[in-house]
């Protein structure tokens, strides 16, 4: 359990004071920054834990026995203890570090396709993935002569679990070996059902996976509420370094999973004939690992328990309410993705109308929301079989962090229909 | 308009057009106008095979010799790159592949635009000229060869 601290009321005025990048202009305009989805902005306290790193302990972890590497070594180990604490994991050494989802998802697919995978098995994954959940299981898929099923998603963007008269969850079949599924849609905000899913394929022997990438900087995250078997998030996007990244595993499934990299770091004892690999978690990170980075991470984690997650879920959910009420303003939009369980992503597209006459590339919009300060992505968000399942060759999107205000929402509004106007 | 100037001239009446705007709006606008008037591709050529790569909106780009010059017809889903490859067309429509390959495209640059496109809009400008100068390159071997 965590332990309940008094925290300072959310205050976003004091909060975006922490995020030097907000004062910067773009196009002259104050930059007003709605990509976080892709990356969010980092607050000071986190760049100045990375470069203090580099200042004063800078040595390699785990292998010196002179002073700074014990320093780096015990910072190291602070952080993946904060994480563990964060995420609620039974044990520190379930925390692997890796340089992000991608490589956590890699790193899962290509170990338990190794240690599950056979012939004819299958593999589900669900219609709304990011493509690192659906390209590392084709290739493994592939390896060992595997299946790749879909879950379907539903017109609102969620998923469609099918069921049988006796509520069994019918894509689910006595093939299916490895459930991997996203926690949060990175391209529609839908918050998943996945503790429910999670616990049907648990029933049934099912090995799961959950791609929290949208999740860990948005939700609570308790892994054993979960009851997942691994869980994997990049650092990035949760006010932390680029290059970080987790991938959390029950630890007995993770003492089975063979090693996916070899190098130092993760040896016992080498020799021509044979290598017998170290213990959790240094079996799984071999190599130097983003050492400043992962302090970095720490420092995020420790950064967002201080402003309280909750009171920023809230804050989030306001801004999603007002820009989803004010963008329908708009003739002709129309929201991709409208669960009723969402973080602060909107997707849209600008259609035809007969009112006011032809519809909005997504590229031109974001062209012209830029050239007035305003960071939107744009395209198909990495979720290719998604926009085809919407018929859309690509949205615009836009993605709130804490540091967001309702008046940067107001400003992106009226720049979206300046932009509108200038294209119609 | 174009084929009363040389190819030269015509980069220099773009980069005079562009000078007169202090804008984004106004720049912008104007892009958007020139898209409008780009000499539309056919139907039957907005085929796969002639989307020019490299775009993250989709671009098709057709081109037909004309007593030894050069007829390009173009369109795009998005606005913006519509005026650009229209920009293309107007400074490279009607000329001999020689020509083509001879120009410079320093002109680009001169007109401010790359600044205000991003990354990938950029690589896609340059992927335009790069296709355009490949159509030249194939039409003035096969002219060479009959």
């Amino acid at each position: 359990m965590k332990t309940a601290v008094v925290k300072p009321a959310f205050d976003v005025a004091e909060i975006r004071a922490q995020f030097p990048i907000l004062k910067e202009l773009v196009h002259g305009k104050p930059l007003v920054y709605f990509d976080n989805a892709a990356t969010s902005q980092k607050p000071r306290r986190v760049i100045k834990a990375e470069s203090a790193y580099y200042a004063t302990i800078n040595a390699n972890v785990h292998r010196g026995v002179h002073t700074l590497s014990t320093k780096a070594t015990e910072a190291q180990e602070a952080a993946r203890e904060t994480i563990r604490r964060h995420i609620n994991a039974k044990h520190v050494h379930e925390v692997i570090f890796t340089s992000g989802t991608t490589a956590s998802m890699n790193l899962a697919a290509f170990s338990l396709g190794q240690l599950l995978l056979k012939k004819g098995d299958e593999v589900l994954i669900s219609g709304m993935e990011h493509h690192a959940n659906i390209v590392p299981w084709q290739m493994v898929c592939e390896r060992h002569g595997a299946k790749l099923k879909v879950i379907p998603v539903t017109d609102s963007g969620e998923w469609e679990i099918r069921r049988s008269d006796d509520q069994m969850i019918r894509q689910f079949t006595e093939r299916t070996k490895i459930l991997a599924v996203s926690h949060v849609s990175n391209t529609l905000g839908t918050i998943n059902p996945v503790k429910e899913l999670i616990a049907e394929a648990k029933k049934r022997g099912i090995i799961t996976v959950v791609d929290g990438a949208q999740a860990i900087a948005h939700l609570n995250v308790d892994v054993q509420d979960l009851g997942c078997d691994l869980y994997a998030f990049s650092g990035h996007k949760a006010y932390g370094p680029t290059g970080t990244g987790v991938l959390y595993g029950r630890e007995e499934l993770l003492e089975r999973m063979p090693p996916w990299q070899g190098g130092g770091e993760m040896i016992d004892v080498v020799t021509f004939e044979k290598t017998t690999y170290a213990k959790l978690p240094f079996k799984f990170e071999a190599g130097t690992p983003h050492i400043a980075g992962i302090i970095g991470l720490g420092e995020a984690i420790r950064w967002m328990e201080d402003y309280d997650k909750a009171a920023m879920a809230v804050h989030e959910h306001k801004l999603l309410e007002h820009a989803t009420k004010e963008l329908l303003t708009i003739d002709g939009l129309r929201i991709i993705g409208t669960a009723k369980e969402k973080v602060g992503v909107i997707s849209f597209v600008i259609d035809p109308s007969s009112a006011s006459g032809s519809g909005v590339h997504h590229y031109d919009l974001g062209t012209l929301l830029d050239q007035q300060g305003i960071a939107v992505r744009t395209g198909h968000h990495c979720t290719q079989p998604l926009m085809e399942r919407f018929g859309v060759s690509g949205t615009t999107r836009a993605s709130f962090a804490c540091f967001n205000t309702v008046e940067e929402i107001d400003s992106m509004v009226t720049a979206t229909k300046k932009a509108v106007k200038m294209l119609r | 308009m174009s084929t009363s100037s040389t190819l030269v001239q015509a980069q220099q009446e773009v980069v005079d057009e562009f000078a007169m705007f202090s804008d984004w709006q106004d720049r912008y606008e104007h892009l958007i106008e020139l898209g409008k008037d780009l000499p539309l591709i056919a139907p039957e050529h907005k085929t796969d095979g002639n989307l020019v790569r490299g775009c993250q909106s989709r671009v098709w780009l057709h081109a037909t010799p004309q007593n030894g010059h050069i007829h390009f017809t173009a369109d795009s889903d998005a606005m913006i790159t519509k005026g650009i490859v229209a920009l293309l067309v107007r400074v490279y429509n009607d000329r001999t592949p020689q020509e083509i390959l001879g120009a410079s495209t320093e002109f680009i640059d001169r007109i401010g635009l790359r600044e205000h496109l991003s990354p990938n809009r950029a690589n896609g400008l340059s992927a335009m000229i790069d296709q355009m100068k490949r159509y030249a390159v194939a039409f003035s071997s096969s002219t060479k060869a009959s």
